[in-house]
């Protein structure tokens, strides 16, 4: 970090660049990052430590926090997982096929980032509640949806369906028309060339989408608190966790589970960087 | 490139909108000065609805001319300990109405109201109190009638978590003390009692208005526990053929208080107004709104009035279990009894 | 492709579509319209209601305003000069967008709650940031932070700084440079990068559910509203302004969705000029 600044202000120093103006961009951008970013992940992850070691082995040794951090990661996990084969379908149909109703089709795909958290919360709960267009149905069939394990994964498919989608998108594009005819004219079938030449090129693209989705379902509050029934050690969220220890005046634990948080999706949005970068320098080619 | 006669964005403009910026958010944060005094009024879940009439009650019993300005009272609900950290936080509350004395001394405790409290309105600053009972489906297909039934094989009760909802303490200590005035009852088969009750217990909202929410809309569990007015509100406005109310044959005298945050008042210059605010509970007209909304009066002519509202319960107050200082710290705080056996499946 | 495998792929899609992202939407229209358009209007007019929308307004205006204004510096500053640890910076302003919404909340209680670093020598001066209007606008400003800079800055990257160095020997100042030369080309970009922080600001829950006391007339927001409604029973009012809110954001999105299209085609059409 010193060293970081350092060679920043050895550089504002030199004066090298002859285009005006660049003190003042750079020290008001600097301001910023700083002040609305970085000092407040500061005081996340410095916060822990500070109530001493045993405060934090507290928090570590509370059960009730690895249930609601396994069932956020589990919960996200199964949501990207299903989104795969739908967002591909979607995906497929939207460019590949002529779609009756593309354009309408094409606008929807962005609703659930268009729609508030906190709309979707309510709606999905009174959509799949005991008494819901879709929870009295599937309530014949003998699913409950509403406040169980399965109501935070269909909240989670919703909000992560456009990731997977919009990722695989430009790649589909891009992936010209000739080569499946190719394919197809050299005697592959139909399911041949989407499982040897199609599905190979999305893959880069497909786990870019499933990571996003997954990171964003990690952390993902308003629209779950509402369909997930809330029971400790079963279907309690970790975000939930961290607003129920705020309640409960706790902030050593709350600090240490938004701490495990933070660094998950980090990790996460990291290794989607990392694919990316790869991707674009022709590490990974997808077709073999 | 636009042409030259668009005058670029100069330098003193653009501090100047920053500036502006700023400006405004500052504007934005400062109470804007309303002609009337407003009165923050933070209270506890189920008072959603008594408040919202009362507030209005006040306001036009209020004299403009003689008391100079009008006068506007706003609520804020949620459990009553998010409530009082809330306050604690810095929330501006010129009054709190939480539901139990132990939240109100949390923020003596922080110097925000004067140690003394619960001695400056009558009934221990307790304008209108309550109890705990059961609410069970229509017909009580499990047959709950009393304490020991809760804890039978199949049966699944609703009560919120003690650690963030008064209501959730007063049903805690309703259970525990019915546990230890039963025949034969000692600390440690209540702890038995309490703890196979947890068992049966498998949501645990932070509110009561949220396990209320739970057993009435998410159709969970088969009894809820809860304040006698949440319960009855529930069965009259939420689904009167769906739901019946139980009486234990022992519950507990629940006392929600209210108190003034003098720190807060004095620095909205609002005491006098706020002082009013909390004798007008004690009139008859707020005891009858009270009564409306199932909360038992303390008025006596009132409280005759209502009688035929409110079944006959036998209760034992907090001052039985030794008041609220000792039993918070031995079934709540951290490490209490309530964490030792809440460490459920474990 | 068969016509059956065709038509198969078809409907699954559109089976998805409204079970997915129909449903829902319809589902908010019927259930605010449940006792008539009127009495949905008639709940809106509720004060509570009007504050909540105008804090919204407020929070989402003062947000889109600062963050725009120093997301085109934080992209004019990292795509037009060199200098060392520039991708720290582009990672640093990208750290938002992962962070869960209520871990955004809680670290401005961690800088500015009673038990926060400063919020008791704040306490002192009468200052309150958390549990209040500035708390609200600190965790909007921090969850729609990469917005403005993110989309512009791969537009500013792409054109280079070859304008910007010949305004620069014609005498030009550093803001005729940034308002004259580079805004006007980048106004595409901009503009989408304004709309979606305008969509989230006002979208805004968790964060803000932290950080606020949720009292009604004074710190609730339109999201954090229809929660207290939807959880006061008020279910015809929660979803009418939910309706109200969700329209507001997709028209927002939908707005982006139409200029980003424009700026796609005037994108292509200055790659054929060059």
């Amino acid at each position: 970090m010193r060293l970081m600044a350092e060679a920043i202000f050895s550089s504002l120093r030199r004066k090298s660049d002859p285009l005006p103006g660049f003190r003042l961009a750079l020290f008001s951008t600097l301001l910023w990052i700083g002040l609305i970013v970085v000092l407040p992940i500061t005081a996340l992850v410095v916060r822990p430590w500070q109530e001493g070691l045993g405060a934090m082995t507290a928090a570590l040794h509370d059960g009730r926090m690895f249930a609601a951090l396994e069932v956020s990661f589990l919960t996200a996990f199964l949501a990207a997982l299903i989104n795969v084969p739908i967002g591909l379908l979607l995906t497929w149909t939207l460019v590949r096929v002529k779609l009756p109703g593309r354009r309408i089709v094409d606008a929807l795909i962005d609703l659930p980032f268009a729609i508030p958290t906190a709309v979707t919360g309510i709606t999905l709960a009174t959509l799949y509640g005991p008494q819901g267009w879709l929870g009295k149905p599937l309530a014949h069939l003998g699913i409950t949806v509403a406040y169980s394990t399965a109501g935070i994964v269909v909240a989670l498919i919703f909000v992560g369906l456009p990731f997977i989608v919009r990722s695989v998108e430009p790649v589909l594009r891009d992936l010209p028309p000739e080569l499946e005819e190719a394919a197809g004219l050299l005697g592959a079938t139909s399911w041949q060339t989407v499982r040897r030449v199609v599905l190979p090129t999305m893959l880069p693209a497909t786990v870019t989408g499933f990571g996003l989705a997954f990171a964003r379902g990690i952390g993902e509050y308003g629209s779950v608190i509402f369909i997930a029934g809330n029971q400790p050690f079963r279907t309690e969220i970790a975000p939930l966790l961290v607003v129920v220890r705020l309640q409960e005046f706790d902030y050593a634990g709350a600090t240490s589970i938004a701490f495990v948080l933070l660094a998950a999706s980090s990790l996460c949005l990291a290794g989607v960087a990392l694919l990316r970068r790869r991707v674009a320098r022709g590490l990974i080619t997808g077709i073999d | 490139m636009p042409s030259p006669s668009l005058r670029p964005l100069s330098r003193r403009a653009f501090l100047g909108s920053g500036l502006a910026c700023a400006g405004a958010a500052v504007i934005g944060s400062s109470h804007p000065a309303h002609a009337a005094t407003a009165l923050l009024n933070l209270s506890y879940d189920p008072t959603r609805e008594l408040y919202h009439e009362i507030n209005p009650a006040f306001s036009s019993h209020w004299n403009p001319g003689r008391n100079g300005g009008s006068v506007v009272v706003r609520t804020s609900n949620g459990g009553s300990g998010a409530q009082a950290r809330a306050v604690l936080e810095g929330a501006p509350a010129d009054i709190v109405s939480l539901g139990l004395a132990r939240d109100i001394d949390m923020l003596a405790l922080k110097g925000l109201i004067a140690p003394d409290w619960q001695k400056r309105l009558p009934h221990n600053s307790t304008p209108f109190n309550s109890t705990i009972v059961f609410l069970v489906r229509k017909g009580n297909p499990k047959a709950i009638h009393d304490w020991p039934d809760l804890v039978r094989d199949t049966v699944k009760v609703v009560t919120p978590n003690p650690k963030t909802s008064g209501g959730a303490r007063w049903n805690y200590l309703a259970a525990w003390g019915w546990a230890l005035h039963r025949q034969g009852g000692t600390e440690a088969n209540a702890r038995q009692y309490l703890d196979a009750l947890f068992r049966h217990v498998p949501v645990l909202d932070t509110g009561a208005r949220g396990a209320t929410t739970s057993f009435v809309q998410r159709g969970m569990g088969d009894v809820l526990i809860a304040w006698e007015n949440e319960t009855l509100l529930a069965a009259r406005d939420l689904g009167p053929d769906q739901f019946d109310i139980v009486v234990p044959s022992l519950s507990i005298l629940a006392e929600p208080p209210v108190a003034l945050v003098d720190h807060n008042a004095r620095t909205h210059g609002t005491t006098a107004v706020a002082q009013r605010y909390l004798e007008f509970l004690y009139t008859p007209e707020a005891q009858t709104i009270a009564t409306k909304h199932y909360f038992r009066p303390t008025d006596a002519a009132v409280a005759g009035a209502g009688t035929h509202l409110f079944p006959a319960v036998k209760t034992f107050d907090i001052a039985s279990l030794g008041g609220w200082a000792d039993v918070q710290k031995k079934h709540f705080a951290p490490g209490g009894i309530f964490d030792q056996m809440y460490a459920p499946h474990g | 492709m068969s016509a059956l495998t065709r038509w198969s792929l078809v409907g699954a899609t559109w089976l998805i579509i409204l079970i997915v992202l129909i449903l829902p939407p319809l589902l908010v229209l019927s259930e605010a319209l449940r006792d008539g358009l009127l009495t949905a209007l008639q709940t809106l007019a509720d004060p509570d209601a009007l504050s909540a929308i105008q804090l919204t307004v407020e929070m989402t205006i003062l947000s889109v305003a600062i963050n725009t204004v120093f997301g085109v510096l934080a992209a004019w500053t990292i795509s037009k000069y060199r200098f060392p640890f520039r991708g720290v910076l582009v990672a640093l302003i990208e750290i938002p967008i992962s962070v869960s919404p209520v871990v955004a909340g809680l670290v401005w209680l961690l800088l500015f709650g009673s038990q926060g670093w400063w919020g008791a020598a704040l306490d002192r001066y009468n200052i309150h940031i958390a549990f209040a209007s500035p708390g609200i606008l600190l965790a909007t400003l921090f969850v729609t932070f990469p917005y403005v800079a993110r989309t512009v800055l791969p537009l500013m990257e792409q054109q280079g700084r070859d304008a910007e160095d010949a305004a620069m020997l014609l005498g030009a100042s550093f803001w005729q440079i940034l308002w004259r030369v580079t805004l006007p080309d980048a106004r595409w970009a901009l503009l989408s990068g304004v709309l979606l922080t305008t969509a989230r600001a006002m979208g805004e829950f968790g964060a803000v559910s932290v950080v606020s006391g949720h009292i009604p007339g004074m710190t609730e927001t339109m999201p954090l509203h229809i929660e207290t409604l939807y959880n006061g029973y008020q279910s015809v009012a929660a979803f009418t302004m939910a309706a109200l809110l969700a329209l507001m954001a997709m028209l927002t999105v939908g707005f982006r969705a139409m200029f980003e299209n424009r700026a796609r085609r005037m994108a292509k059409a200055g790659g054929m000029e060059a």
